[in-house]
C-alpha cells in the first residue's frame, strides 16, 4: 500500500500540534518517523488511523483519500502496534488473537492465528492471560494482534521501546523476515536509531509540529557531517534553525 | 452491519466474564442484596401502611425493576470502562468496526450481563418473601423492555460523555441513576412530587412503568397504554442517545482524544 500524506495539519485548540507536513511511503517501504517528544509523531500516527481529523490536509491510501466514508474499508488492510496500548489483561492471549482475528474479518481465523502463534514463538503462554505476560511476551503478543490481518500498512510506534536488548533484536530480525515475505508498507516511529538505521529506507525527521528534514539514514548521516544517525538526530533536535 | 464483528465484541466481555468467578459473583451479589434490603423494608410497608394493604410485594417488585434499570445502565458503562483501564482502547477504534456494531454490541451484552445478576436474585425474592415478579405476566417483558432501552440510553448518554471528557467521567457513570431515582417514582405514586417536578417527571419512561407496575399490582387490570407511552419516551430517548454518542465521538477525532483516553 502506498501512503501519501498532503500537508496535514492539527490545530488544538488554536496551537499547532503539526504543521502542514506532506510525505510519502511508496508500496513496501520502510519510513522511519523521528523526532523529540512532542514533535508531533503520535498525533500524525493518530490522524492516518483516521483517530484524530486534520485541521486540513489529505491522506491517501492507495490512492483513496482516507474520510469518514472509506474509513472502515481502509482500515481492514491497516494495523498498529505500541507500548502504549495494550490487550485486555484478563483475556488469554488466543482469546485477545481470536476477538480480534473476528474483528478484522480474517478468513481461515484459527489457521492465522496458529500462524502467529508459531511465528512468534507465542506457544508457551498462549493461554495465559495478557496481563500475566512479561514485556517482552506482550510486546509480542501485540505484534501478533497488529499482524492478524495481514495489514498492506502497518504503523508501528515505538515498538520496541521498554525491551531489553536481545528481544528487542528478536522482535527487528521477525520484522525484517516477515516484510521480506509479504506485502507490507510501514511507518516506524522510534527513538531507537540503530533500529531506525536497519529498519527503514527513508526517515522523516519532526520538529514541534513540522518536518525539518529528510531523506536515506545514509544521505542524511553525510549531510550533517556526522558519524552515526543518533549523532545527526541530536543535532537536528537541538538546532534551533528549522532547516526545511 | 456486520454481525460477526458484533458477535467478536461481544465475544470479548463473555470471555471476561467467563473467565472469572469474582466478576460472575459481583453481577449476581448487589441484585441479591438489594431483593433482601428491599424484602424486608417491604414487609413492614405491608404490615403497617394502609396504602400498601394486602399488596405485598410492590416495593420488592418495583426494586427488582429499578435494579433491572440499574444493572442494564451500569453494564453498559462498565464495558466501555473496561476497554478503557485495559488500555485496549485504540486498538478498538482502530479496527473496522461501525459505531452503529459497537452500539450494537454493547447493548447485546449489557443484556446478557444484567440478567446473570439479576434471575437469581429474582428467583430468591420467590421462596424468600413469596413475591415473584414474574406473576405480572406478558405486560412484564414490555415493561423490561422498556426499563432496558432507558437503561442502555443513559448508558450511551454516560460513554459519550466518556468519550468527550475522558476517565474522569467515571464518577457520573456511577451516580447517573440516582440523580433520576427521585423523579422516576420508582417507590412511591407520582402523587407524591410536588406539582412543579410531576411534569417534569412525565417526561421520564420511568414514571409511566412504576405506575403500571402499582396499577397491574393493586388493580389487578393492565393499561397498555401506559406501556406504549413509556416504551415511545424510552425510544425517543434512546435516539437522542445516539445521537450524542456520535457527537461524542466526531467531537473526540476533532479533539484527538481517542488516541490517548485512558492514558
Amino acid at each position: 500500500m502506498k501512503l501519501e500524506v498532503i500537508n496535514i495539519s492539527k490545530k488544538f485548540n488554536n496551537i499547532f500540534a503539526v504543521k502542514d507536513i506532506s510525505f510519502t511511503i511508496d508500496k513496501n517501504k520502510t519510513m522511519g518517523l523521528l523526532g523529540p517528544n512532542g514533535c508531533g509523531k503520535t498525533t500524525s500516527i493518530g490522524m492516518m488511523l483516521g483517530l484524530i481529523s486534520p485541521s486540513s490536509g489529505k491522506i491517501i491510501i492507495d490512492n483513496k483519500e482516507l474520510n469518514s466514508k472509506n474509513r472502515i474499508e481502509l482500515l481492514g488492510s491497516i494495523n498498529f502496534a505500541s507500548p502504549y496500548i495494550e490487550l485486555p489483561k484478563k483475556l488469554t492471549v488466543f482469546q485477545n488473537l481470536n476477538v480480534y482475528a473476528k474483528l478484522y474479518g480474517v478468513k481461515n481465523a484459527s489457521q492465522r492465528i496458529d500462524e502467529m502463534i508459531e511465528n512468534l514463538n507465542l506457544k508457551d503462554f498462549v493461554y495465559k492471560k495478557n496481563g500475566e505476560l512479561s514485556s517482552g511476551q506482550k510486546n509480542r503478543v501485540s505484534l501478533a494482534k497488529s499482524l492478524i490481518n495481514k495489514p498492506k500498512l502497518l504503523f508501528l510506534d515505538e515498538p520496541t521501546a521498554s525491551l531489553d536488548p536481545d528481544v528487542g533484536d528478536y522482535v527487528r530480525t521477525f520484522l525484517e523476515n516477515y516484510k521480506s515475505q509479504n506485502e507490507l508498507t510501514i511507518l516506524l516511529a522510534s527513538h531507537n536509531m540503530a533500529e531506525v538505521e536497519r529498519l527503514c529506507d527513508n526517515i522523516v525527521m519532526m520538529k514541534k509540529g513540522k518536518i525539518i528534514d529528510r531523506g536515506s539514514c545514509k544521505a542524511l548521516i553525510e549531510k550533517h557531517g556526522r558519524k552515526n544517525l543518533e549523532d545527526t538526530f541530536l543535532k537536528l533536535a537541538r538546532n534551533k534553525d528549522e532547516l526545511e | 452491519m456486520n454481525w460477526n464483528k458484533i458477535f467478536a465484541l461481544c465475544l470479548r466481555h463473555v470471555y471476561l466474564i467467563k473467565g472469572s468467578f469474582p466478576r460472575i459473583l459481583d453481577l449476581i451479589y448487589w441484585p441479591t442484596i438489594q431483593i433482601f434490603l428491599w424484602g424486608f423494608i417491604s414487609k413492614f410497608f405491608t404490615l403497617t401502611s394502609s396504602y400498601y394493604e394486602n399488596t405485598v410485594g410492590i416495593i420488592l417488585s418495583a426494586a427488582i425493576l429499578y435494579d433491572f434499570l440499574f444493572r442494564s445502565s451500569i453494564s453498559y458503562n462498565m464495558m466501555f470502562l473496561e476497554e478503557i483501564w485495559s488500555r485496549n482502547f485504540t486498538n478498538l477504534f482502530i479496527a473496522p468496526i461501525k459505531i452503529s456494531e459497537i452500539i450494537t454490541a454493547l447493548t447485546i451484552t449489557a443484556i446478557f450481563r444484567t440478567l446473570i445478576g439479576l434471575l437469581p436474585a429474582a428467583l430468591i425474592a420467590i421462596p424468600l418473601f413469596g413475591v415473584s415478579i414474574f406473576k405480572l405476566g406478558i405486560p412484564l417483558i414490555f415493561l423490561m423492555i422498556s426499563l432496558y432501552i432507558f437503561g442502555v440510553t443513559l448508558g450511551l448518554l454516560v460513554t459519550a460523555g466518556l468519550l468527550r471528557y475522558g476517565p474522569s467521567f467515571e464518577n457520573i457513570a456511577w451516580a447517573s441513576l440516582f440523580f433520576l431515582a427521585p423523579l422516576g417514582c420508582i417507590y412511591y405514586p407520582i402523587e407524591i412530587l410536588p406539582d412543579f417536578l410531576q411534569g417534569l417527571a412525565k417526561l421520564l419512561p420511568l414514571v409511566h412503568i412504576f405506575e403500571e407496575l402499582r396499577n397491574i399490582l393493586i388493580n389487578n387490570t393492565v393499561n397498555f397504554n401506559t406501556i406504549v407511552i413509556s416504551i415511545t419516551i424510552s425510544i425517543i430517548y434512546f435516539i437522542f442517545g445516539v445521537v450524542i454518542f456520535y457527537l461524542a465521538y466526531f467531537g473526540a477525532k476533532k479533539r484527538g482524544t481517542l488516541i490517548n483516553i485512558g492514558e
